[in-house]
């Protein structure tokens, strides 16, 4: 399989030839550091910071990673009150599309007013971007089960929590885990934009305020060195939740045969 | 023979309006395999949920084993029908001895308890060798089997069936018409089988309803008088051959059109 063995290969080869180039095109231009550091001095300027940014960087993956596992309770428990009650549906989906649709950076500076605490408001922040995919992906994932399936559960007598268990549950995970991939992405998002909005300073901070701080004193290659720790992060979640989601559907589920 | 299942002057309305049912009546005797024929949507489906209590009649009588001790639309829970649909419906989450599992599970029976019905009814239907494949990884004619096999581990009295070989090629077809009757010669039970073929209904049953397009009704029934074990060989008798003419006639006076 050469062909599917140059696939693998490829994205890393796009990566290396962009960083190459990055590098080549810096020095031969002679860019100024302030302004565009090669990648070398933002791979430097990461190991030398590495101590002080660690710190933050765990701030921010504690945010996003907090917001995520509210989002999934949230989202699962909601998800299954519209899948019992279709007045519950009727009366919150609305409330649930409007928290969607206003923008984050928006109603950030709101909630810095409402929530005393800064961590307690950017988890909400955070949160807030999270939930709703969860949420919509599970109620579709929990109506989708098999109209046949449904009757073969009523004929033979299923009781609810038998029915909740080994059908919804069930056909309800590729739609809950598709909804985790996103959320999952938006929370780191919604972490660094609120904590840019923000503007937090003193002793506990995450990467977004470190690119502030930063910027304010024109050290582009930290900006640089924060912002690889973001991307990293987020990569990290998705391929993260591309692994569960194989490994919990690979055997069944079409979309993620190979 | 004692009655396995009742249908006198039955009336289906949806809630919709949709008259699907008119007048229906037909009669299934114990150990009886009877078919189903008619037009598309003339509710022969709407028969089988009558009967398996899935739907109630908006009048008339139904009797049915699913239906007895006051069992409700809502929740019968007569373990001794068992429906099959015109999809395999299997859970693709779950293994072929998971999915056969499915009606003893739901009436209590731990995976060890079970494993001996389940073991016996994979190797009638001949998927022993696969217990722990996921339906995925099987053909069209294997997962019918697993479906099949799923509907007789409760050894149930009365067997549905929607049209459950319509999406399958004509060898996977005849092989399971054949396998089929020799599952239904080892237990017993009494068929009900919804079919829009009039070559399979006439080489499966011992009677064929014919029903008109809606609102459906029953207009006629062709007794199909032929012993068994029947093969390839007994498409080609007078029986067989009659009774399928018999068929076609009355399919046609009921729709005003062949459908062989």
């Amino acid at each position: 399989m050469s062909s599917n063995h140059w696939l693998r290969v490829l994205p890393w080869l796009s990566i290396a030839l962009l960083l190459i180039g990055w590098e080549v095109g810096v020095r031969a231009a002679g860019i100024p550091e302030y302004t565009l550091p090669a990648p070398s001095v933002i791979a430097r300027t990461l190991w030398e910071n590495f101590d002080s940014l660690a710190a933050s960087w765990r701030y921010t993956l504690r945010i996003t990673f907090c917001a995520l596992a509210l989002a999934c309770a949230g989202g699962v428990l909601v998800a299954c009150a519209f899948a019992l009650s279709r007045q519950v549906e009727a009366a919150l989906f609305p409330l649930a599309i409007i928290l969607q649709v206003t923008p984050l950076v928006a109603i950030a500076p709101l909630i810095l007013i409402y929530v005393e605490s800064t961590t307690a408001a950017l988890l909400l922040c955070a949160w807030v971007v999270a939930f709703f995919p969860i949420l919509s992906n599970t109620v579709i994932g929990l109506r989708s089960s098999d109209r046949h399936l449904r009757d073969l559960f009523r004929l033979y007598g299923a009781s609810p929590w038998q029915r909740l268990r080994l059908l919804l549950v069930p056909s309800a995970l590729p739609y809950f885990l598709a909804g985790l991939k996103i959320s999952g992405g938006l929370s780191l998002i919604g972490a660094v934009s609120a904590e840019m909005v923000a503007g937090v300073a003193g002793r506990e901070t995450g990467l977004a305020s470190r690119i502030l701080e930063a910027s304010f004193r024109s050290e582009t290659a930290k900006m640089f060195a924060a912002l690889t720790l973001l991307v990293l992060t987020g990569l990290m979640i998705f391929g993260g939740f591309n692994l569960l989601s194989r490994r919990l559907l690979g055997h069944w589920h079409d979309v993620e045969r190979h | 023979m004692a009655p396995a299942l009742t249908l006198e002057r039955v009336q289906k309305r949806f809630a919709n309006g949709l008259l699907a049912l008119r007048d229906a009546s037909l009669q299934v005797s114990a150990g009886e395999f009877v078919s189903l024929v008619g037009p598309s949507g003339c509710g022969k489906s709407t028969v089988l949920r009558l009967v398996a209590g899935l739907d109630a009649p908006t009048a008339g009588r139904v009797e049915a084993p699913a239906l007895a001790n006051g069992a409700s639309v809502q929740g019968p829970h007569d373990p001794r029908t068992s429906f099959v649909f015109q999809e395999p419906t299997l859970m693709p989450w779950a293994t072929v001895f998971d999915n056969v599992w499915l009606p003893l599970r739901l009436a209590g029976q731990s995976r060890e308890q079970a494993r001996s019905a389940i073991g016996e009814m994979l190797q009638l239907v001949g998927l022993a060798d696969f217990e722990n494949s996921y339906p995925a990884a099987l053909s069209g004619g294997m997962k019918m089997r697993v479906s099949i096999a799923r509907a007789l581990v409760t050894r149930p009295r009365v067997l549905l069936m929607d049209e459950p070989f319509a999406a399958l090629d004509e060898i996977s077809r005849n092989r399971l018409n054949a396998d089929l009757l020799k599952l239904w010669s080892i237990h017993g039970f009494s068929v009900l089988f919804v079919t829009h073929s009039v070559f399979e209904s006439v080489y499966l049953s011992q009677r064929v309803f014919v029903m008109s397009a809606r609102p459906g009704t029953v207009v006629t029934e062709v007794a199909v008088d032929a012993p068994y074990p029947r093969d390839g060989a007994f498409r080609a008798t007078t029986v067989y051959l009659d009774a399928t003419r018999a068929v076609s006639a009355a399919l046609e006076a009921a729709q005003g059109e062949v459908m062989p």
